[in-house]
């Protein structure tokens, strides 16, 4: 395996300085989200080389846990930031890590104890890694499913209330609406499977080739990240929908759009 | 065959009402726009939150499931909404058990000058007036026991006013359901009887 060396490193940067520099030339109006996305990316890589080093090395339950609760909690932030109307006190928090820590953390564990057989299951060379990739696809397909849920429902309004008027249960009138995001939700990874190999090589399987792995090894262990990513970001999706679409109405099968933060600019139809 | 009876319904706009309607009782109901007319019936359908009990007959809402409450005490919104694709698909379902009757249906649409053919076509081709006309037919298939209507015949030509509202009232008494309206015009209360309110600054008055 080759080396990278800072200099090599900054070369590579070199490019997103490129495109910073572009979209300031045309206006685009993104440099600064590119800048501080690599910064970002350059501060959290490097730190996390440097604590899975540490934890590689000791293989301790409660560091590797914490490491894992970072995770969760920070792909929880994620997804609440993503959405246009987030649900309003802790829900806008809780469905998100909620939902993922069940998909993500039980695919993982099941990955790790009967399909890999790793001993112990909690060797940090495995947990994290798996772990992160199927927390990072989790997180997008529940950001997208849960974001889907509530800007539809918002603009369903008279539809869902209409089926609630002629007699049907909240799930009934939300059926549609459901159906939908959580359809957007597993349509990346849907598609991702589809053109793995013939469009793309996945980053997995790059990885390891790269850092000089068999091919047709490498080759078997994305199979499987992909398999799994794609029961993990469907549990995830289904249980984020499931309990946000039940968190839209109340006991009495009322529609309660007030549980959403109002995006700015709009406020809700007074009725 | 029950009588209709509001017992403290409040709301943002509104203080606490009163009001009891006999089994085939009229009520309409006038106000400024903006005075909680439509946020009365919504409230008596229970569709936002709101504080105090209907009766029907001698049934508590509270005691209800809201599913089946909104079917008997059926509200008609003064702008129809559709949920599926075709107009028929939009009526009662046989399977759930409800006015699978279709006969009832045919004869709404006679009655509205409209022929059962509409039940195949799309929602998007319908006109602003079919689609208050065929709210109503929708509304009266699932035969709710008591009416709520909201400005129901705002967007109808005199003619379809009068066969709209000739079908409520036929429905009403045959039925004996009672029905509370929300009515700007008084010519429509003239034609119709029954006792009239008026909102006033939050409060429900009886009109002479």
């Amino acid at each position: 395996m080759i080396h990278l060396s800072p200099w090599d490193l900054g070369l590579a940067s070199l490019l997103v300085l490129l495109l910073a520099g572009m979209s300031w030339r045309l206006r685009l109006g993104v440099e600064g989200r590119v800048l501080i996305a690599a910064a970002r990316s350059t501060l959290q890589l490097m730190l996390v080389g440097l604590v899975l080093k540490i934890l590689f090395n000791q293989t301790s339950l409660p560091l590797i846990g914490l490491m894992a609760l970072v995770m969760l909690s920070a792909a929880g932030f994620e997804v609440m930031q993503r959405q246009k109307r987030r649900y309003l006190g802790h829900w806008g928090y809780s469905i998100g890590v909620f939902s993922m820590f069940l998909s993500s953390f039980s695919v993982t564990l099941l990955a790790l104890t009967v399909i890999i057989g790793v001993d112990p299951w909690y060797q940090p060379q495995y947990l994290i890694p798996l772990l992160g990739m199927l927390l990072g696809n989790t997180m997008s397909g529940v950001a997208i499913a849960l974001d889907n849920l509530t800007r539809h429902a918002w603009e369903s309004r008279g539809p869902i209330e209409a089926r609630l008027l002629a007699g049907g249960t909240w799930e009934q009138a939300i059926e549609g609406v459901r159906r939908e995001s959580l359809r957007s939700g597993l349509i990346p990874i849907v598609n991702a499977m589809g053109t793995a190999g013939l469009v793309s090589l996945p980053g997995m399987m790059t990885g390891q080739i790269l850092a000089g792995g068999p091919p047709l090894e490498a080759a078997k262990y994305q199979l499987m990240i992909m398999f799994l990513i794609a029961a993990g970001t469907g549990l995830g999706s289904m249980a984020a929908v499931w309990i946000g679409s039940r968190r839209l109405f109340d006991e009495r099968h009322r529609l309660r759009l007030d549980r959403l933060r109002v995006s700015e600019g709009s406020k809700p139809r007074p009725a | 065959m029950a009588g209709l009876r509001l017992e403290g319904i409040r709301h943002s706009l509104l203080e606490p009402v009163d009001l009891s309607l006999a089994p085939g009782g009229l009520v309409f109901l006038s106000g400024p726009s903006g005075s909680g007319k439509s946020l009365l019936l919504r409230a008596i359908a229970d569709l936002d939150p709101n504080q105090g009990e209907v009766w029907l007959g001698a049934e508590t809402r509270s005691a209800m499931a809201p599913a089946l409450w909104r079917r008997r005490v059926g509200l008609l919104p003064a702008e129809s909404a559709w949920w599926a694709e075709t107009v028929g698909e939009h009526l009662p379902d046989p399977e759930t058990g409800v006015a699978p009757d279709r006969s009832d249906v045919a004869h709404y649409l006679n009655h509205l000058g409209l022929g059962t053919e509409v039940l195949d076509w799309s929602i998007a081709r319908l006109s602003t007036g079919e689609r208050q006309r065929l709210a109503l037919i929708r509304l009266l298939a699932q035969r709710p026991e008591a009416l709520l209507l909201d400005e129901v015949t705002a967007n109808l030509d005199p003619t379809n006013r009068r066969r709209v509202e000739g079908l409520i009232d036929d429905y009403r008494r045959n039925e004996e359901a009672p029905v509370l309206w929300v009515s700007h015009d008084p010519d429509q209360r003239a034609r119709l009887g029954g006792r009239s309110f008026v909102i006033r600054g939050g409060r429900l008055e009886p009109e002479p």
